[in-house]
């Protein structure tokens, strides 16, 4: 017993991979069986790799760094030519996301999709997607990280098209594969010139290699990944892909959808934290004005344009979710200000970037933002869960044909409550204590951020108390005086997720020390990151 | 001992760097408004009759209409406020038209700030 569990330990990285890429492959066969044996199967893949992923993120938060590499044994220091994962304590931290939504949307499906067709097809495209989307959360390999990439943007499409009688559906998935090709034609166009200058396609490596003073051909592959994965997370305004893609796929795919985004936001982080994090603090250019000599480095720019697009992304995510009527499309429109969020707070740390960060405001910006990607990622697919529910019933999503349906659907209707307080930063639900901290560190770096922030949120509130009003609350319409509460599945999947929101809202703090401050250091800490690469720099 | 240390984390406040913040005891202190409230209401009158004529909704006079009229819709909801804004919605529409050409226009766009900002100054 003792030899099985020391094996799946030492071999965890792999597993939570390979699991979900088998159980893709395996489930057409397993629906031969049976609808009920396949949806078990789906579930028990999805249980056992969030399992995996929960122990992975806590040996890593207990010893460090883990690597795994595929194909033989490695030493330190030794040629990187095998494709090889690295987890700290921020890929662990993005695997907890990773742990929780598929597992979740997978229990929603069992209600949710019970009526559909071709539902082999559903659970194999999910599963892969989930393995993807794990697979760019870990991997320590640029050309894997474009393969990955490619897995869950392939995967994703064909999900958000499954609708495929929807003409909509289809066109969103278009959409999709176009934004999603393009970018990751550029990712690959900066994987090659890095392989180009260095001669590596390992990221540590690569970090180790870059000089301090970056070439031209750098900064071409540092911009080149900046937009790609900015319009891979839906950055405004290059955001509109999400719109569609979420506002079309069936609701349980989005909730898996909004890990992969957040995977690319992690990847840009990983870019400019650890890839560049050597050359942040140097000086990009400098000028002689009147006698004064100005310069700014590579943080304070990276920072600046960060903090733009973030200020952007929040102020049409929110008005744009204001005039919705859709409300699939309107909690889109949300969770474009919600990135928008996390960005404003880890780009104005970039900003204030320089000596101890640990001693400025700019570290609890980071840990803010960071705090904020899972509460995001929670909150998000709560509502989205929601809104799947409100569907199942209603056979719409039109708030201005919904109404009432807190008197048949009351558990929902808590559901939605602790969804709307969560993602509108309301007390004392997990959004509150990271919007908190990103408003307070903000402040201290530039009160029109907070300003911004602040008001915005408040407006957030009024789209979703807008919702509330329009679509549960008012007399009970004759046309759903029918309507039933949903499938019990579904009600324990948003139970998941609606439970760990209450959990980080009242215990905030043990998130905080125990998850976020790890996952911020190790973000912070390139050096660490290249050395259990490369043994020393 | 762990669990000591356990349940001491549990109540401790959560540090947003210029302040700090404790679910548990704004919890508590809401307990105490809620108290508050109660008492109050408590003193209130009570003359509410239910089934009756009083319970019924006044519409100035006007007989009430079909339940499903009378819910206003979630798109007339904050009318004004979008009426007013409609110099930043007219903008915002153009963005949002569906079009994927336009979708990638604005990433070449926001490309090429990028490698003006951070290739060449």
């Amino acid at each position: 017993m003792n030899d099985i569990i020391s094996f799946i330990s030492a071999h965890l990285p792999a597993f939570v991979v390979a699991v979900p890429l088998l159980g893709a492959f395996l489930t057409p066969l397993v629906s031969r069986i049976g609808d009920k044996s396949r949806n078990i199967f789906a579930i028990i893949i999805t249980g056992l790799t969030s399992i995996f992923a929960l122990l992975l993120a806590n040996d890593v938060f207990t010893n460090g760094i883990r690597t795994y590499v595929f194909g033989g044994d490695y030493a330190t220091g030794q040629t990187m030519v095998r494709i090889l994962f690295e987890i700290d304590a921020m890929n662990a931290f993005m695997l907890i996301i990773a742990a929780i939504l598929p597992f979740a949307a997978i229990v929603y499906s069992w209600g949710f999709m019970k009526e559909q067709t071709g539902l082999d097809k559903y659970y194999t495209l999910i599963l892969l997607m989930t393995a993807g989307m794990l697979g760019m959360m870990m991997t320590g390999d640029m050309f894997n990280f474009f393969v990955f990439l490619e897995i869950t943007s392939i995967a994703s499409a064909a999900l958000i098209a499954f609708w495929t009688n929807k003409g909509n559906a289809v066109a969103a998935a278009f959409k999709y594969i176009v934004i999603s090709s393009i970018g990751a034609l550029f990712v690959l166009f900066a994987i090659a010139l890095y392989y180009g200058q260095y001669n590596a396609l390992n990221m540590a490596v690569i970090a180790d290699s870059i000089p301090v003073e970056m070439g031209f051909v750098d900064k071409i592959a540092l911009v080149l990944l900046l937009a790609a994965l900015a319009m891979k997370a839906a950055i405004a305004p290059m955001h509109m892909w999400l719109a569609d893609a979420y506002g079309r796929a069936p609701s349980s795919v989005t909730v898996v959808l909004i890990g992969t985004t957040l995977a690319s936001l992690y990847a840009g982080f990983r870019v400019i934290f650890t890839i560049h994090g050597n050359q942040l603090e140097q000086a990009l250019n400098s000028w002689t004005i009147f006698g004064y000599e100005f310069s700014i480095s590579l943080a304070n720019m990276v920072g600046i344009l960060l903090v733009a697009l973030a200020v952007l992304s929040i102020f049409i995510g929110v008005f744009m979710a204001l005039k919705q009527v859709d409300l699939k499309k309107m909690i889109a429109y949300t969770a474009v200000a919600e990135i928008g969020y996390m960005l404003l707070a880890v780009g104005a740390a970039i900003a204030v970037m320089g000596g101890d960060l640990e001693a400025t405001a700019g570290y609890t910006a980071l840990k803010g933002g960071i705090f904020h990607i899972l509460n995001d990622a929670l909150d998000i697919g709560l509502l989205f869960l929601v809104a799947g529910a409100v569907y199942y019933t209603a056979k719409q999503t039109s708030i201005n044909k919904l109404g009432g349906l807190a008197r048949n659907m009351k558990y929902t209707t808590v559901f939605f409550l602790i969804g709307l307080f969560a993602v509108s930063g309301l007390p004392p639900m997990n959004g509150f204590a990271s919007k908190l901290m990103i408003y307070e560190s903000t402040f201290q770096i530039n009160p029109i951020l907070s300003i911004v922030a602040i008001l915005c949120s408040i407006l957030l509130l009024a789209v979703f108390v807008k919702v509330f009003y329009s679509v549960f609350l008012g007399p009970k319409l004759p046309k759903f005086a029918t309507a039933k509460e949903v499938p019990i599945s579904m009600l324990i999947a948003m139970g998941i997720i609606a439970c760990i929101i209450i959990f980080i809202g009242l215990f905030p703090d043990i998130v905080l020390q125990n998850v976020v401050t790890p996952a911020a250091n190790a973000l912070n800490d390139a050096s660490s990151y290249i050395a259990a690469i490369t043994g020393g720099i | 001992m762990a669990l000591a240390e356990f349940f001491n984390s549990l109540i401790n406040s959560l540090d947003t760097g210029s302040g700090f913040w404790n679910p548990l005891v704004w919890g508590f202190a809401l307990l105490i408004v809620f108290l508050v409230i109660y008492i109050l209401r408590g003193a209130g009158k009570t003359s509410y009759k239910k089934g009756t004529e009083q319970t019924k909704p006044f519409l100035s006079g006007n007989p009430e209409t079909s339940k499903e009229s009378m819910h206003v819709k979630g798109e007339n909801v904050y009318w004004g406020f979008v009426k007013s804004m409609k110099f930043i919605y007219d903008r915002f529409e153009k963005m949002h038209n569906g079009n994927v050409s336009d979708y990638i226009l604005w990433f070449v766009i926001i490309m090429g700030i990028f490698f003006l900002v951070l290739g060449v100054i």
